[in-house]
C-alpha cells in the first residue's frame, strides 16, 4: 500500500479565515521612502525634534547598506521605494489629539470578526489589550485600572508624546538603530506599537496583549514594541497578528525591545498568523523581525513563547543578552510552515553575567513543500562563570516535499559552561497515526493530536486561553483534504 | 450459522515479503478463540492486518464482518464499526494526555453527544479502578514511560471505554505478572458474552485458564496449520511446535 504521507501537498492545507479586508478611508502617505517620507511620519505623530532625528540617523545607515542573505530563505529583491509607509484610517489620524475620538465602526467591526475586544464594555477577563490596525494603534483597554498601579500600557506614540524621558532613556538601547538591515529600516519608519512600563516591585495582574491587523494594500506595517519592567517587576505579554490575502506580498518589520531590571521578570509570547500566501506561493506576509530582550538587572528573567504558523517568509530570532548575574532567559517556539512558507527562526542566547542559564526549546514541524530552519545561537562570554545552556531541537515532517534544517552555534568561551544540545528530526509517525486511528479518531485528528502533543512543552508556556488558540490554530494549519 | 467474523484465504506482505500466506479462521458471535503459534508467523501481521495498518499489503484474501469485507475501509472506520486490537507493542505518543485519548477515541466511535464530559469520566474512573489502573495516569502522556505492564492494562482500560464488539488481544498477557493478568482478564471478561467475538493471541496456556477459549488454532509460516478445541493447548505447552510441525507440517506447507 501506498504510503499516504508520501503523497505531499495534498494532505494538509490550510484555510485561512482572517484573510477579509475592511473598507475603511485612508490617510496614506505616497509610496517611496527618502527622508521627506520620514519627517512626514513624524509629523503626523506629532513627534518631538529628537524622534525625528533618531530616525532619520537610522535611516541614513540603513541607506548604506543591503539587505542579510544568510538565512536559508529564498525571496525576491523587495523593492523598497514601491511599499507605502504610512497607512491610518481616517477617522483615527485625529485621535490623538482629541480624548474622546470616535473608533472607526469599519476598524472596531474588524477587531469584532477577529475576536478581539477593543471597548472597555467588552473587554477580556484578565487581559488588557492595545489594538494596531496598519501604522496606528486603535484602543487599549484597562488603562485606568493599571495606572492606578502605576503600570503604563499605551501605544508607542502616546508614549514618545506623554512619557518621552522614558522612551528616551530607554529606546534603541536594546536594538539599536544600526543593528541590523531590517531593524534600522524600523527605527526610520515605525508607526505605531505598544509600550509597557512596570514600575519597581509591581505585579501586573493582567495579561497584557497587543493585536496587530494589516489591512491596508501594499504598505508595510513597521511596529515598534518597548516593554521595561523596573526592579521586582512583573509582566506578561501577548501579541497577535493577522491580514488579509492578497496576492502581493506585503512587508512587516517589526522591532521589539524588552528590558528587565534586578530580579525583575518578562514574559513575552506571539502567536503569529500573518497571511502566509497561497498554495502556489503567491501573496504573503513577509514577516522580518528583531526582538531581543535585556536581562540588564540581577536575577532578571526574560522569556519568549512563539507560535510562528503564518507569513510566507519568517526571519526572526527572539534573544536574551544576558547581563546580570544569575538571570535567565528562555526561548520556547513552534513554528509550523506549509505549502511554500519558508521560516527561518530561532534564538540566540548571549551569556555576559555570571551564573546565567538559558533554555531554548524549538519545535518545527514542515508540512506541504514548504521549508523549515531553526538557527540559534548560544554564546558564553570568556568572564562568565557558571553558565548553563540546555538546548532542544525538534523537527518533525508530515510528507515527503518539505524540509527542515537545524544550524545551532555554540560558542562556549569560558571553560566552566555547561552546554547541551539535543537535536531530532523525524517523520510524523506511522505507527503512532495507525494508534490513534485504530480507536476511531480520523486521519487528520491523529495528526493534529499527535502534532499538538509535540508542542505542548512549547504551549504550556502560554497563558491559558491562549494555549487554546494555539492548539486551534495548528489544527487549523494542518487541516484539509488527505489526498 | 451466519459468520460473524470471517477470515478467507488471507495473504499479505510487508516491504515485498509474504507473511500470510492464505489464512481461514472463522469466529462466530459470542466465541472465543486463541490463536498460538511460533515466533514470526505471522501473529501480530494478522492482527494489523486486521486493523488496517497501512504498511501491510493485502495481496489477496478477504475479511468479513457482518458480512462485510471491510479489507477497503481505514482502520477509523473499522474501530467505528466495533473492531479493536490491543496491540502487543503500543506505542507512546507524547503530549497527549490519557485522558484526551480516550474522551476523542469515545467520541469519534459513538459520536460527540453520546456522554457529556463527567459522565465520560465517571464511567472512565470506574473502569480504571476495575483494571487497576490509577486515576493519575489521566493525566500522563499516552504510554510514556509506562512500564509494560501498564501498558497492557491502559489496553484493557481503552477496550473497555470503546466496548468493541470483536477485538484481537495481541500478546496482551506477556510481561503481566500474576495479579495483573488476572485483573486483565476480568476486564476482558466484562466484554464476553453473546454480543462479542475474540481472538486471543498468546503463547502460554496460563491466560486461558481466565479466559476460556472455545477454539484455538495454530498459526505457522502464516497459515492456519490446525485448528483444534481448548484441551490442546496442555499438548501444546508440554511438547512445543514440532509436534504440530511433524503432524500437520507437510499437508501445511503444500499450498
Ligand atoms: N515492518 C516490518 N518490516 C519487515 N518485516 C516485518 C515487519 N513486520 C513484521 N515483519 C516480519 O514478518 C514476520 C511475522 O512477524 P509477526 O510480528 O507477525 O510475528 P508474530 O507471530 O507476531 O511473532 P511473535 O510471536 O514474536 O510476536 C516476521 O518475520 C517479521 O520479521
Ligand atoms: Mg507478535
Amino acid at each position: 500500500m501506498e504510503d499516504k504521507l508520501g503523497t505531499d501537498s495534498a494532505l494538509i492545507q490550510e484555510e485561512y479565515q482572517y484573510g477579509f479586508v475592511t473598507q475603511v478611508d485612508e490617510d496614506r502617505i505616497p509610496k517611496g521612502l527618502n527622508e521627506e517620507t520620514i519627517r512626514l511620519i513624524s509629523a503626523k505623530k506629532g513627534e518631538p525634534e529628537w524622534m525625528t532625528e533618531w530616525r532619520l540617523k537610522a535611516f541614513r545607515w540603513w541607506q548604506k547598506k543591503s539587505e542579510p542573505r544568510w538565512a536559508l530563505l529564498n525571496y525576491p529583491e523587495i523593492d523598497y521605494q514601491d511599499i507605502c509607509y504610512y497607512s491610518a484610517p481616517k477617522k483615527m489620524t485625529d485621535r490623538f489629539k482629541n480624548e474622546d475620538g470616535e473608533i472607526d465602526p469599519e476598524v472596531r467591526k474588524t477587531f469584532e470578526r477577529l475576536g478581539i475586544p477593543i471597548d472597555e464594555q467588552h473587554r477580556m477577563e484578565g487581559v488588557a489589550v492595545d489594538a494596531v490596525f496598519d501604522s496606528v494603534s486603535v484602543a487599549t483597554t484597562h488603562r485606568e485600572m493599571l495606572k492606578d498601579m502605576g503600570i503604563i500600557f499605551c501605544s508607542i506614540s502616546e508614549a514618545i508624546r506623554d512619557y518621552p524621558d522614558l522612551v528616551r532613556k530607554y529606546l534603541g538601547t536594546v536594538v539599536p538603530q544600526t543593528d541590523n538591515y531590517f531593524a534600522s529600516l524600523n527605527s526610520a519608519v515605525f508607526t505605531d506599537g505598544s509600550f509597557v512600563f512596570v514600575p519597581k516591585g509591581v505585579r501586573c495582574p493582567v495579561e497584557l496583549s497587543t493585536y496587530f491587523r494589516i489591512n491596508s494594500q501594499d504598505t508595510g506595517q513597521f511596529e515598534r514594541t518597548l516593554i521595561i519592567a523596573e526592579e521586582g517587576a512583573y509582566v506578561s505579554y501577548l501579541e497577535g497578528c493577522t491580514a488579509p490575502m492578497r496576492d502581493t506580498n506585503q512587508l512587516h518589520a517589526a522591532v521589539v525591545e524588552l528590558i528587565a531590571l534586578d530580579d525583575a521578570q518578562i514574559k513575552y509570547a506571539t502567536i503569529q498568523n500573518w497571511y502566509a500566501g497561497d498554495a502556489e506561493g503567491k501573496g504573503g506576509i513577509y514577516n522580518f523581525v528583531t526582538k531581543r530582550g535585556h536581562c540588564r538587572g540581577k536575577r532578571s528573567k526574560i522569556s519568549w513563547t512563539q507560535v510562528e504558523a503564518g507569513a510566507a517568509i519568517t526571519w526572526k530570532y527572539p534573544s536574551c543578552i544576558l547581563q546580570g548575574d544569575h538571570s535567565v532567559g528562555e526561548f520556547y517556539s513552534v513554528a509550523v510552515t506549509n505549502d511554500r512558507m519558508q521560516a527561518d527562526t530561532g534564538t540566540k542566547m548571549i551569556h555576559i553575567g555570571n551564573h546565567t542559564r538559558s533554555t531554548i526549546v524549538s519545535k518545527g514541524i514542515s508540512a506541504g513543500h514548504s521549508a523549515n530552519t531553526y538557527r540559534g545561537l548560544v554564546q558564553v562570554l570568556p568572564d562568565a562563570v557558571g553558565c548553563r545552556n540546555y538546548s532542544a531541537c525538534d523537527s518533525m515532517l508530515v510528507g515527503a516535499t518539505c524540509t527542515a534544517n537545524t544550524v545551532p552555534y555554540i560558542q562556549a568561551e569560558n571553560s566552566t559552561a555547561i552546554i547541551e544540545h539535543e537535536a531530532t528530526t523525524s517523520k510524523i509517525s506511522e505507527d503512532q497515526l495507525f494508534y490513534l486511528r485504530s480507536r476511531g479518531i480520523d486521519e487528520e485528528s491523529a495528526i493534529s493530536l499527535v502534532v499538538n502533543g509535540f508542542c505542548k512543552e512549547v504551549f504550556k508556556q502560554l497563558p491559558m486561553e491562549f494555549a487554546v488558540e494555539a492548539t486551534k490554530l495548528l489544527e487549523l494549519k494542518l487541516e484539509g483534504s488527505i489526498g | 450459522m451466519s459468520s460473524y467474523f470471517e477470515i478467507n484465504e488471507l495473504k499479505a506482505e510487508i516491504e515485498g515479503k509474504p507473511i500470510l500466506n492464505g489464512l481461514s479462521l472463522t469466529v462466530a458471535k459470542g466465541e472465543t478463540h486463541a490463536l498460538m503459534g511460533p515466533n514470526g508467523s505471522g501473529k501480530s501481521t494478522l492482527a494489523n492486518v486486521i486493523m488496517g495498518h497501512p504498511a501491510y499489503e493485502v495481496t489477496g484474501g478477504e475479511i468479513l464482518f457482518e458480512g462485510e469485507n471491510i479489507l477497503e475501509l481505514d482502520p477509523e472506520e473499522r474501530a467505528r464499526k466495533g473492531l479493536f486490537l490491543a496491540f502487543q507493542y503500543p506505542v507512546a505518543v507524547p503530549g497527549v494526555t490519557v485522558a484526551s485519548f480516550l474522551k476523542h477515541a469515545h467520541d469519534a466511535v459513538y459520536g460527540e453527544k453520546k456522554l457529556k464530559a463527567a459522565e465520560f469520566l465517571k464511567q472512565l474512573r470506574a473502569d480504571m479502578d476495575f483494571v487497576g489502573v490509577d486515576q493519575t495516569f489521566l493525566n500522563r502522556y499516552l504510554n510514556d514511560g509506562f512500564s509494560g505492564g501498564e501498558k497492557k492494562r491502559m489496553e484493557i482500560l481503552q477496550m473497555l471505554t470503546l466496548r468493541p464488539r470483536m477485538a484481537v488481544m495481541d500478546e496482551t498477557d506477556s510481561g503481566l505478572d500474576i495479579d495483573a493478568l488476572k485483573v486483565v482478564s476480568m476486564g476482558v471478561n466484562k466484554l464476553v458474552g453473546a454480543e462479542f467475538g475474540l481472538l486471543v493471541i498468546t503463547h502460554y496456556e496460563r491466560i486461558l485458564r481466565y479466559i476460556h477459549p472455545d477454539h484455538l488454532h495454530v498459526l505457522i509460516d502464516g497459515k492456519v496449520a490446525f485448528s483444534g478445541g481448548p484441551e490442546l493447548v496442555k499438548r501444546l505447552e508440554e511438547e512445543g511446535y514440532d509436534w504440530v510441525r511433524n503432524e500437520f507440517g507437510k499437508e501445511a506447507l503444500m499450498a
